[in-house]
């Protein structure tokens, strides 16, 4: 099979504005994303990780333009997202679906599973009711639930089952992209399994092409064909996830893996603990944005931005050490 | 015996709630020795956390109360201490630390105000002297520029900085026992590392035991000696840091252990324990873990077990541990659920 790309973002920027003073004036930007591009082959799994502030859930919701992006180009399977009146954008967003972290806040309590898991059924015309009804039955099998789940609230569930109910939704319109948002940061570990074997079974199911956020390094590796590393709205690495995890480049990545407790006493590892906090997007560094914590730093990296390129086969990194 | 900081024997604290009496702390045991870290470890709702608060007697009453046990806190029962007692002993010589640094801070007041007023409370101090002392504390605890930062607010901190000045607060009057709840389980990675850091350095060379409690198994194997594994309301596993995590005995243990994902090594699918964790009511037979367990026999739904001892002092809360069973079934005590066996 050869793989042709699903999803190409290029240059892709948002920039919150920070209001302020007496009129609530325009004092500043957030630059949140800054110059990310990178492309999700079909059938693939893209993780993003990075630490809090680093724009990975700003990057996945721009894509969807759930947040309007301020910059950059998103071809979803030949058409410009970016250029998209609302009409056709709520077509093409049957295509491309959005799993949240909390499956807490992101289900109406309200409503019944029946009616969370229909309602995009009928916004893409799904109009009668006993299909739809049978519909939702099924996406309850096959996301692990019963079908007479159907008639509960989102309060009966656990964590886990809420998750698989936000899963379900996802799933409706069979969708071909699934944006997974920190999807089992809230859950604990033996349900955390649970959810990501559900979710590899369903994507080789159905077919599905996913790009997976989180913060969690053992998570993404594991489901992950392909990792893309970000840190203060930029993209520091992108690699294959065998090649990331096992021959880092950028300084950030190495430390960011050396971090990463190991539940195992007999594993010693370099640990390289990195000074300082994560600088504010708001006034981020010149040059390089991590100059400021990098055990490597030269002079030009507070100078230049480093540009984000291949160094060898579809490894690509933004570091002067590299140059 | 050696020295021992803290002593938990039978603690029972159960929950008053309108759905009905729920053992939220089953008959929990174990002990903290002088500078030792131990850690509880187990998932949400498993009774960590409240076994945390119940040493402190911070339990909210109603609807929480301790119903039986001893919490010996160097050979004083802190179930029956007064009120007045524990005000005196909390901060002073037992000091926690929290998930949430800003919650545990006064938005309202400097950080200096907040740590002078800790230091004043447990020691004669004038405020110059404990001005001092709180800028030196924080050099301690790593925060750059302290004579700065004493006299901003908490808001004006990261997340990292607030726990570093939590800490810094819990280790003002040198506590014998130090109880951290979840204290990194907010932070990024990079931050964890430095805060796990700066907890090992502080047990080293103030020799304060550390009472760690979290679902991190990582962080287990990164700071603590031996490690207490809890699942709805019981221990169900007693064990150094390496027993646990390389030899665990019981199935829950294991099937927790086999369920990360693992940064080192490749596999195909992901192990997960079936069903969820049980809601907890009293009076409930058999052991806890049996419905999700693959090794469940009859025994399992029909008596509760005990925790059974091992040769090595690892204790189980598991029949396959028992001599009986062990001499019933031929494979029973040595048969290990997908652990390689080191």
């Amino acid at each position: 099979m050869v793989a042709k790309p699903l999803l190409e973002v290029k240059g892709l920027k948002k920039y919150f504005d920070v209001k302020g003073g007496v009129f609530g004036r325009k004092v500043g930007e957030v630059k949140a994303v800054d110059d990310v591009s990178f492309t999700v082959m079909e059938g693939e799994i893209l993780g993003i990780v990075g630490e809090s502030g680093c724009g990975k859930s700003t990057t996945g919701k721009s894509i969807l333009r759930l947040i309007e992006p301020t910059d950059g180009e998103v071809t979803f399977d030949g058409q410009n997202i970016a250029s998209l009146k609302s009409e056709q954008l709520r077509k093409i967003r049957r295509d491309m679906q959005i799993i949240f972290q909390d499956p807490y806040a992101s289900l109406n309590p309200r409503h019944t599973v029946e009616k969370i898991i229909s309602e995009p059924l009928l916004i893409h015309g799904m109009k009668h009711a006993a299909e739809r009804k049978k519909r939702v039955r099924e996406l309850l099998e096959i996301v692990g639930l019963n079908a007479y789940h159907a008639s509960r609230y989102p309060h009966q569930f656990s964590g886990g089952q809420r998750q698989r109910i936000g899963i379900a939704r996802a799933l409706a319109n069979h969708p071909k992209l699934i944006i997974c948002d920190e999807p089992v940061s809230a859950l604990d570990v033996s349900v955390q399994s649970q959810i990501l074997n559900l979710m590899e079974e369903l994507r080789d199911a159905f077919q599905l092409t996913y790009i997976f956020i989180a913060h969690d390094l053992s998570v993404v590796k594991h489901i992950s064909d392909r990792v893309a590393v970000m840190y203060l709205g930029r993209m520091a690495e992108l690699a294959d996830k065998d090649v990331l995890y096992a021959d880092p480049k950028h300084p950030y990545t190495k430390a960011l893996l050396s971090a990463v407790p190991i539940p195992d006493p007999d594993e010693k590892k370099e640990a390289i603990i990195l000074e300082g906090d994560i600088p504010s997007p708001a006034n981020p560094p010149t040059g390089c944005a991590f100059h400021t914590r990098c055990p490597v730093a030269m002079s030009v990296c507070k100078e230049v931005r480093p540009t984000f390129k291949m160094v060898d086969q579809d490894h690509y990194v933004a570091c002067h050490l590299y140059e | 015996m050696p020295d021992m900081v803290l002593r938990l024997k039978d603690l029972q604290t159960h929950f008053f709630t309108d759905h009905g009496e729920v053992p939220a702390v089953d008959r929990v045991s174990f002990s903290v020795g002088k500078g030792e870290v131990v850690g509880i470890v187990g998932e949400s709702g498993c009774g960590k956390s409240v076994t945390s608060l119940s040493i402190m007697q911070l339990v909210p009453s109603p609807p929480g109360k301790i119903i039986g046990g001893e919490i010996q806190f160097k050979g004083e029962d802190l179930v029956q201490a007064s009120p007045k007692r524990m005000k005196q002993l909390r901060g002073n010589e037992i000091a926690m630390i929290f998930q949430e640094p800003m919650t545990s801070l006064n938005p309202l007041f400097t950080i200096g105000n907040q740590l002078q007023e800790a230091i004043r409370i447990h020691r004669k101090v004038t405020k110059k002297q404990a001005r001092i002392q709180a800028i030196d504390l924080l050099n301690q605890v790593g925060i750059p520029r302290a004579e700065a930062i004493i006299d901003e607010y908490p808001h004006q901190l990261s997340g990292g900085m607030r726990q570093r000045v939590m800490i810094a607060m819990a280790m003002s009057c040198h506590p014998d026992l130090l109880i951290a709840d979840e204290p990194t389980t907010a932070l990024d990675v990079t931050i964890q590392a430095q805060i796990l850091r700066l907890m090992k350095q502080l047990n080293e060379e103030n020799n304060t035991a550390i009472l760690l409690i979290t679902h991190d198994l990582g962080v287990v194997a990164e700071l603590c000696d031996r490690v207490v594994v809890m699942y709805a309301g019981q221990v169900v596993e007693r064990g150094t840091m390496r027993e646990i995590l390389k030899q665990p005995k019981h199935p829950y243990t294991k099937g927790l252990i086999r369920s990360l994902p693992k940064l080192s090594e490749r596999e195909q699918k992901l192990y997960s324990i079936p069903g969820t964790v049980p809601r907890l009511g009293v009076g409930q037979v058999g052991c806890r873990f049996a419905p999700r367990c693959e090794m469940a026999f009859t025994r399992c739904f029909q008596e509760n077990p005990a925790l059974y001892e091992l040769e090595n002092g690892q204790t189980a809360r598991c029949f396959l541990y028992d001599e009986i069973e062990r001499e019933g079934h031929p494979d029973g005590g040595k048969t290990s659920i997908g652990s390689k066996g080191t």
